[in-house]
């Protein structure tokens, strides 16, 4: 019997020590995850988003330098407030939607670490694909782990947050989006914001 | 006289909905906000909001309006 009660002890105090890392899906069921995107242009910047979101990302509170993951949107779910100019976007002219349906960055590296409580910010090096071509990038992140903060947002469940977001940009020429073309009409630089939420239940 | 009811009438409703400067737009984003998170996501409605291009169309077809009332007018006797 106290052999027992030792042995439950150690387990529980490895299991204290050793914390698994934790998989995060970042498919929301409340649809608010979401990748937004800015082109400058000569009337109006053309504003859009992506609710199309997807993936999961590995993510150790203990040592949040050593996440891991790959988050996925839909070329399909891109939205932008004009359907004629969203049909342009979408078509085989632009984006090919048909043809290359996921924008995905997987990430490789972090650098640059800093956690504060909850929150750590890093550069992390991974691969973005875009009309399938990837390219490596370093993107700036921050995220937030909120723990057993999962019943609040969806009732009736158990578990975890982790927030992402990051702000970056790339050009459209480099992923062989009209490379050199209409850059009077639509710039070449797209401004890129990701806010999204993943769950991790119990 | 349809071309002025054309033009008048196209700049009375880009006016009535809102004088949108831009192009214009058949959806309208609205920003959500996550209460636990705190993130922000965009929902789209439909709408119809008149922009510049709107008024464009309408000129050009004023302007089309009054070149064939010259050519197809009834000439006095």
């Amino acid at each position: 019997m106290k052999t027992r009660l030792i042995t439950l002890v150690l387990l529980a105090l490895a299991g204290a020590v050793f914390a698994a890392p934790q998989t995060f899906d970042f498919k929301d069921p409340k649809g608010i995850n979401n990748a937004g995107f800015k082109l400058d242009a000569p009337l109006e910047s053309i504003n859009g988003s992506a609710s199309g979101v997807s993936g999961t990302v590995t993510f150790d509170s203990e040592n949040p330098g050593a996440t891991t993951g790959k988050i996925v949107v839909a070329t399909a779910s891109l939205m932008v407030p004009n359907s004629m100019q969203r049909g342009h976007m979408l078509s085989d002219k632009w984006l090919d939607a048909a043809k290359f349906p996921e924008i995905s960055f997987e990430s490789k590296e972090f650098k640059n670490v800093k956690t504060d409580g909850d929150n750590t910010t890093a550069d992390v090096t991974g691969t973005f694909t875009l009309k399938g071509i990837s390219k490596e990038l370093t993107v700036p992140v921050k995220l937030t782990y909120m723990k057993d903060k999962l019943g609040d947002r969806v009732p009736g469940q158990k578990g975890d947050l982790l927030v992402i977001r990051a702000n970056f940009s790339i050009k459209r020429g480099d992923f062989n989006i009209n490379p050199g073309q209409f850059e009077d009409k639509v710039s070449d630089t797209i401004e890129l914001t990701l806010s999204i939420a993943g769950a991790s239940p119990k | 006289m349809a071309a002025a009811i054309l033009v008048v009438g196209s700049i009375a409703f880009w006016a009535a909905a809102g004088a949108n400067r831009g192009w214009t737009k058949t959806s309208v984003p609205r920003k959500i906000v996550d209460q636990v998170t705190g993130i922000e996501g965009v929902t789209y409605e439909k709408q119809f909001v008149p922009g510049v291009d709107f008024l464009g169309a309408a000129f050009l077809g004023a302007g089309i309006l009054t070149g064939a009332s010259f050519l197809f007018r009834t000439r006095p006797r």
